[in-house]
């Protein structure tokens, strides 16, 4: 199994298409940096909106590398799924459109041992795509913008989260993420096993996640409590969860506490049933399959 | 001798298509077997059916001796394997596709060895180079050099010199040739092409949608005592019938327009002749031939013949 991972992740890192997800990313979070860097100030009077009015907003505090990050994340978290889909949806049907699902599967080598390794080979790219984004948002904002307290707007609130309190978030969020962003794998990794070329299934997740999304975000009361908790989308934003603390009576931020922990240990659990849901599908369906690409 | 492969009352339907049709044969040890049939014939389903590709939907195959179902981790480990088109990932070199698809079949095999399998095949020097700018006939030695590279003791070759030039063709006959006489293989080529079949086998078996036509050994499938013989008459639907109504209907192969082609013994020529002109037909020739290409499709359609005539 650890020899067919290696050959699976050498593929994956051989072939060209695969850095454009981290080139994309890359290269919007530099964007999004630099007009911080030269136009915070507008940015933050912005997103702080009505807040600004009650309080002294003190802008050379807000705009801290933590702040910029949290930006970041909330920017383009949203829209990885599909860089995440480009891989795990070529896994199965990129082989069958080359023709080398046939070569692979003339070998020695199970069929669920294949999927499995080619899941995990996706997740892996997927971990991977967010410690590359992590490494860029975090390290890179501090970098240029130095540390302090992260302040996070919410509704007509402000939480003030301190410095010293801030990194074990962010580590969390990116653990979650990455659950968050194996369970769109897992459903690309479905389709994959129906195609026979990977736009299909690329497209299909996207379509399939965006319709999701929409559905999750709809405010009509009778969705929410019988469509919305059962949709993956629904939890896939839980990493935010990380960012909201509990308040103390002096109303400041309880130091390393979680507004909902139990949301989000619910969401995480619903992700990966979801995950087990889908893998456990395609393998059951490729173990089936004809292969006659 | 033992058979490498032992193939019972294998069938597989698509949806309401029968695309193989209780089809059974053996391939002994040694044997280059050739596996004949028209386009669209089962060949390659057949052949995806023995390398675990589509799942049959009744009968059984056996391997070295073992179910194909309970033991494809060790029947795999034994086989290599070309089926069609050698898709190779484009995205890398000769070595590297290599080197992946040795480790695939479980072994540690050293760089100088498969660079060895690489200069086998004459891609040594292209061993660096991306598959992409390789031509068909490159990627089928290459093709090749993977499906030996675990030295197999059976290789199974799905229509390996289609897209070949003159030159690749003769180089796979080559090929062929060696690993059976010289590295002891057992090989199951297919094709559609009767001359190849003729001059790399030593047995055969020839399928027609899905189902068998004939299996054995080719020396004695082209035996040239029996021929393949052309009658024509002035009257076809007379000879026909007359034909019909006599034992000579049973070495009738095929009936086209004003002709009947008959598979019989050169020394029974003259009785036919004189029991259809006692039956009062006019004999314009009676013509010997024997031509690969005839005998292959006389073969596949004396079958519809036969049913249609029946029915």
């Amino acid at each position: 199994m650890w020899q067919l991972l290696k050959i699976e992740l050498f593929k994956i890192f051989r072939k060209p298409r695969t850095f454009i997800s981290f080139g994309a990313i890359a290269a919007i979070i530099l964007i999004i940096q630099l007009g911080l860097k030269f136009d915070g100030k507008s940015y933050v009077e912005l997103m702080m909106g009505d807040i600004s009015d009650s309080f002294e907003i003190p802008y050379a505090m807000v705009l801290n590398g933590y702040f910029v990050a949290f930006v970041i994340l909330n920017a383009i978290l949203i829209h990885v799924p599909l860089l995440v889909a480009l891989v795990a949806g070529d896994s199965i049907a990129g082989e069958a459109n080359m023709g080398t699902l046939r070569l692979v599967m003339t070998k020695p080598v199970s069929r669920t041992g294949l999927m499995l390794v080619k899941y995990f080979a996706s997740v892996i790219y997927t971990v991977l795509l967010l410690l590359w984004m992590a490494l860029l948002a975090l390290l890179l904002s501090i970098f240029f913008f130095g540390t302090n307290d992260t302040i996070i707007p919410r509704n007509d609130v402000i939480e003030q989260i301190q410095k010293a309190d801030t990194l074990w978030r962010y580590i969390a969020a990116f653990a979650f993420a990455s659950v968050a962003l194996s369970t769109v794998a897992a459903l690309a990794f479905l389709l994959s096993v129906f195609a026979e070329n990977s736009i299909g299934p690329i497209v299909a997740t996207m379509s399939i996640v965006i319709v999701l999304t929409i559905l999750s975000e709809l405010k009509i009361p009778m969705y929410d409590n019988t469509v919305k908790p059962y949709l993956f989308t629904s939890h896939m934003l839980g990493w935010k969860g990380f960012f909201y603390s509990r308040i103390g009576p002096d109303h400041m931020v309880i130091p390393g506490s979680i507004e909902n922990l139990p949301a989000i240990l619910r969401s995480l659990g619903i992700l990966l049933g979801y995950i087990v849901m889908f893998v456990t599908t395609a393998i059951l369906v490729f173990r089936k399959k004809d292969i006659l690409s | 001798m033992s058979a490498i492969i032992q193939v019972n009352g294998l069938t597989k339907y698509f949806k309401e298509a029968k695309a193989v049709d209780d089809l059974s044969f053996t391939v002994n040890e040694g044997d280059v077997y050739g596996f004949l049939g028209q386009n669209g014939a089962g060949k390659s389903t057949t052949i995806r059916m023995l390398l675990t590709l589509i799942q049959p939907t009744s009968g059984d195959i056996n391997m070295f001796g073992m179910d194909l179902r309970t033991h494809r981790h060790k029947i795999l480990q034994q086989v290599g394997a070309i089926i069609e088109r050698p898709d190779l990932y484009r995205y890398l070199s000769a070595y590297e596709n290599i080197s992946i698809f040795a480790r695939m079949s479980g072994l540690k095999i050293p760089k100088k060895r498969l660079m060895e399998q690489l200069e086998l095949v004459d891609l040594a020097n292209r061993a660096d180079s991306k598959v992409k700018t390789f031509s068909q006939g490159m990627k089928q030695r290459l093709g090749i050099a993977i499906a030996l590279i675990h030295d197999p003791r059976l290789i199974i070759l799905d229509e390996p010199t289609n897209g070949l030039d003159p030159q690749g063709i003769a180089d796979m006959r080559n090929l062929i040739l060696d690993l059976s006489r010289n590295h002891k293989k057992t090989v199951m080529v297919s094709s559609h092409l009767l001359s190849e079949i003729e001059i790399i086998a030593n047995r055969m078996l020839i399928i027609d949608r899905g189902k068998k036509i004939i299996e054995g050994n080719v020396q004695e499938l082209f035996n040239p005592a029996k021929m393949i013989v052309e009658l024509q008459t002035l009257n076809p639907a007379k000879t026909l019938e007359t034909i019909m109504s006599t034992k000579w209907k049973s070495f009738v192969r095929s009936h086209e327009h004003d002709k009947i082609i008959f598979e019989m013994n050169k020394v029974d020529i003259p009785e036919l002749n004189n029991e259809l002109v006692e039956n009062g037909v006019q004999v314009l020739q009676i013509q010997q031939r024997y031509s690969l290409e005839e005998y292959f499709l006389s073969l596949t359609k004396a079958q519809q013949y036969v049913a249609t005539f029946e029915n």
